[in-house]
């Protein structure tokens, strides 16, 4: 029986998937332009980040709203997040370097803006493993420390945006400036409860 | 008219002897296979420099650093259209006999066009091959007598901020765009000012109607749209290094064991190459260390980077 809420959750679930069918279908067509695997790693990258800040943005939205049964969305956009850091990650192993790893391993030694990716990528990876339901119990207390690190994570994503950048400042700055929002909000929130734990709480879900 | 026949030297004596050999007997076995297609995987294979092939020539003109305009390299292209190029004229000065000011169509009555094709290693790890059409600087240098108390060469580029919306906004760097060589640097016959590319006129979002090409150092080098020359004993202040001075130095070679404080230079991405294909190895001197390597002796390029 599926609920008005399992609905649109399921809408989002399969909306998430167009920015990848759209990527595919300019592969496919050769429209990525001149540069086309820096174009590849632009467009995964972008939307990476912008699955981790929608991601950012559930609680402050559940807290505004009081919408209930939100964590469902905080960790679905949060595994797309995961999902497009994935094949940013493989895009740049494959489709750029076809596993070269002596060349691999003298670029990401070299290039400080992929030392802030890769430690985003492994945060986002072990909130993905530990997302599930079952290991969430399991973990008790822990798992809320370790799911902290999204914030971390986000931070250094935004360091490696903005540091292998060559000009435009427009676009990442956007992002900053939701960045300092979304973070800003939790400090508002800290700052009047001293209690950070009320914003892992699923309000009124199981 | 601007463009002259071309190809008064042809790209074979500009490479050297080895290469060329290299060439004639890849090319010799590409006619026995019969088989086009076959050269550059080939020499891949075998592990050996394969000879020079041009990027296609759309996309050398659609993915432009071209600041004036944008910040992006898709829209240069539209945008650079705008800027007014007939009419040209380049002034001469500074530490020189004969100053002056030159149009554009006079210097190039006297200078017979030559086609080079060369590499271009974009300081952000892209990179391409450019059939460009042009002649030696130290043609025109000599032309206008440098003293002896001419040890740089400054270069800067046009100032037209209602064609350039980010001069007219004065974005991101100080403009006008200026960057400079060392006089053996510009008197080194691999130096070039070119005019055109492909066989035809130079496309203004490649720099039109004038620009320079140093093929051994990165691209942001070889500045676009010039209007003034000068000779000068003291080493002028470039854009790039003004800018950024940690990031872009003055020289600016091409070097794979010299990263970028924020990226990696030791391999390059080559203009429409395929996805799943391993990156090229970037070369010291950008493959030219044969030729211009002694300019360089005794120098730390560590610390001139
Ligand atoms: C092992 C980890 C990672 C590697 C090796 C990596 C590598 C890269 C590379 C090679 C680029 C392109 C740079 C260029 O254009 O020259 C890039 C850009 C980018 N990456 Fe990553 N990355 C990693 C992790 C991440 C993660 C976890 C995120 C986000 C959550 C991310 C977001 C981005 C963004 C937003 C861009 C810039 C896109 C733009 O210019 O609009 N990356 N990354």
């Amino acid at each position: 029986m599926a609920t008005r809420s399992d609905k649109l959750w399921w809408y989002c679930c399969i909306a998430s998937l167009i920015p990848l069918i759209m990527l595919l279908v300019d592969i496919s067509q050769d429209n990525l332009g001149a540069n086309a695997i820096q174009a590849l790693h632009i467009r995964l990258g972008d939307w990476a980040l912008r699955f981790l800040w929608l991601t950012l943005a559930i609680t402050p939205l559940q807290v505004i709203t009081q919408w209930r049964g939100m964590a469902d969305y905080r960790q679905l956009f949060g595994l797309y997040s995961f999902f497009y850091a994935s094949l940013h990650v493989l895009g740049y192993l494959f489709a750029d370097h076809n596993g070269v790893w002596g060349n691999i391993a003298v670029d990401i030694l070299e290039s400080p803006y992929i030392w802030f990716g890769v430690f985003a990528f492994i945060v986002i990876l072990l909130l993905a493993i530990s997302s599930p339901k079952a290991a969430k119990k399991r973990m008790g207390k822990n798992w809320k420390k370790l799911h902290r690190y999204i914030y971390a994570a986000s931070c250094a994503a935004m360091i490696h945006y903005f540091w292998q950048l060559k000009g435009n400042l427009a676009e990442p700055l956007f992002y900053l400036i939701l960045l300092v929002l979304l973070l800003g909000f939790r400090i508002l929130v800290w700052l009047q409860t001293k209690q950070f734990n009320k914003l892992m709480i699923p309000k009124g879900h199981k | 008219m601007l463009i002259k026949p071309k190809a008064a030297i042809s790209s074979a004596e500009i490479t050297d002897e080895q290469h060329f050999k290299q060439r004639r007997s890849l090319i010799k076995a590409l006619l026995a296979s019969g088989a086009s297609g076959v050269l550059p995987v080939a020499a891949a294979n075998a592990g050996q420099t394969p000879p020079l092939s041009a990027t296609p020539a759309e996309l050398v003109q659609s993915y432009n650093n071209y600041y004036e305009f944008a910040f992006d390299k898709e829209s240069v292209r539209d945008l650079a259209q705008a800027l007014p190029t007939d009419q040209w004229s380049l002034e001469i000065g500074g530490e020189v006999e004969k100053p002056g000011k030159f149009y554009l169509e006079d210097i190039l009555r006297q200078q017979p066009l030559e086609e080079r094709l060369y590499r271009f290693r974009c300081v952000e790890a892209w990179s391409m091959v450019v059939p460009w059409l042009g002649f030696p600087l130290q043609r025109l240098l000599a032309q206008v007598k440098p003293l002896s108390s001419a040890k740089f060469v400054k270069f800067t580029s046009v100032y037209q901020p209602e064609f350039m919306p980010n001069q007219e906004r004065g974005l991101m760097l100080a403009w006008p765009y200026v960057e400079a060589l060392r006089i053996d640097e510009a008197m080194h016959p691999l130096t070039i000012l070119a005019t055109g590319m492909y066989g035809n006129h130079l496309p203004k979002q490649n720099g039109a109607p004038l620009r320079l090409v140093v093929p051994w150092k990165y691209g942001f080098k070889s500045i676009k749209a010039i209007v003034k020359i000068e000779l000068q004993s003291k080493p002028p202040v470039t854009t790039w290094n003004k800018s950024a001075p940690h990031e872009y130095g003055f020289y600016a070679n091409v070097n794979p064991d010299v990263s970028h404080p924020r990226w990696s230079q030791a391999t390059e991405r080559p203009l429409g190459s395929a996805l799943f294909t391993a990156r090229r190895n970037t070369e010291l001197f950008n493959g030219y260390a044969e030729q211009v390597a002694s300019l360089y002796t005794n120098m730390d390029l560590r610390h001139f980077f």
